[in-house]
């Protein structure tokens, strides 16, 4: 089974790395950018047939070493 | 002084750190490689050195957060050993829970390699005590994540309970309260970006980093 676990910054969280896309798309022209928030995406492919089980196991993943929860928020999706 | 200094995979500051606490106090110190899974208990101090664990895969310090030793290391934060984290041990420590907060990348984006003049906002932890009235000291910061940060209420916190024990003169990072160093609750696991394993004799430059060994020799 496939697990995708998405992994984004806090708001408020400053991103420096965003910044500096942010100013490189304004660079190129993008000049509607207002603001670039740059996360993780994380799939797993773990051996697992009961979804609802699966998914526990990755918030606890997520939780225990995944995100550090002092700045980032997860989300956690099975893919099947 | 019985010291461990902890090796991963991507340390570079383990010698440094061996030599400093060898130099400033004469510590007998055994280099301890992280899948071990035994420190024994007569340890004085446990050094988590500076380098780049892991390559910095996931988050600086995370992976070696979750290391074989790290058991270890938690048991002997409880049972009060002397647990110092300089620079990727700093980051170490804080994914470990050990103290509070986390490490951003630095607001200027660069790997910052510098002097830093800091100020001993408190003298009286048991590693800063050898520090007695001089206020300011001298060491390099040397990493691209040293910008400390936490939310507001820890902030708070972490300067009602005088647990913020360096601070930057000009910060260079964009650390949050210009915080270089903090200590935990019980007073026994600092943590700190600047190194005082790189400032321990004046041939280097400073050796104001070597109070923070001289200080744990009047525990």
């Amino acid at each position: 089974m496939k697990i995708r676990v998405d992994v984004k910054l806090k708001n408020g969280v400053l991103d420096p790395q965003g910044r500096a896309v942010a100013h490189a798309l304004h660079t190129l022209g993008f000049d509607e950018v207002a603001d670039v928030r740059i996360g993780k995406a994380i799939e797993l492919e773990v051996n697992e047939t009961d979804k609802e089980k699966a998914k526990a196991r990755a918030v606890e993943m997520a939780q225990k070493l995944l995100a550090n929860l002092v700045i980032e928020s997860y989300t956690v999706e099975v893919l099947g | 002084m019985k010291a461990a200094v902890i090796v991963y995979p991507g340390s570079n500051c383990d010698r440094d750190c061996k030599v400093a606490a060898e130099t400033a106090v004469n510590a007998d110190v055994k280099m301890v490689w992280h899948k071990e899974t035994h420190l024994s208990d007569d340890l004085d101090l446990i050094i988590i050195p500076g380098g780049f664990s892991y390559g910095d895969y996931l988050r600086c310090g995370a992976m070696a957060s979750v290391s074989p030793i790290n058991a270890e290391i938690l048991r002997h934060a409880e049972r009060g050993t002397s647990i110092l984290g300089i620079c990727n041990g700093f980051q170490i420590l804080c994914e470990a829970g050990l103290l509070e907060g986390t490490l951003l990348r630095n607001n200027s984006l660069k790997y910052i390699c510098k002097d830093v003049m800091l100020d001993v906002t408190n003298n009286n932890t048991r590693f800063t005590k050898a520090y007695g009235n001089q206020t300011k000291a001298m060491m390099t910061v040397g990493n691209g994540e040293g910008n400390y940060f936490a939310d507001d209420d820890t902030i708070k916190l972490l300067e009602d309970e005088n647990r913020i024990v360096f601070k930057y003169l000009e910060n260079p990072n964009g650390s949050k309260g210009d915080i270089a160093g903090i200590i935990n609750k019980k007073g026994n696991v600092l943590g700190m970006m600047p190194h005082p394993d790189r400032a321990f004799a004046k041939e280097l430059g400073s050796d104001d980093g070597a109070n923070v060994f001289k200080s744990l020799m009047q525990l």
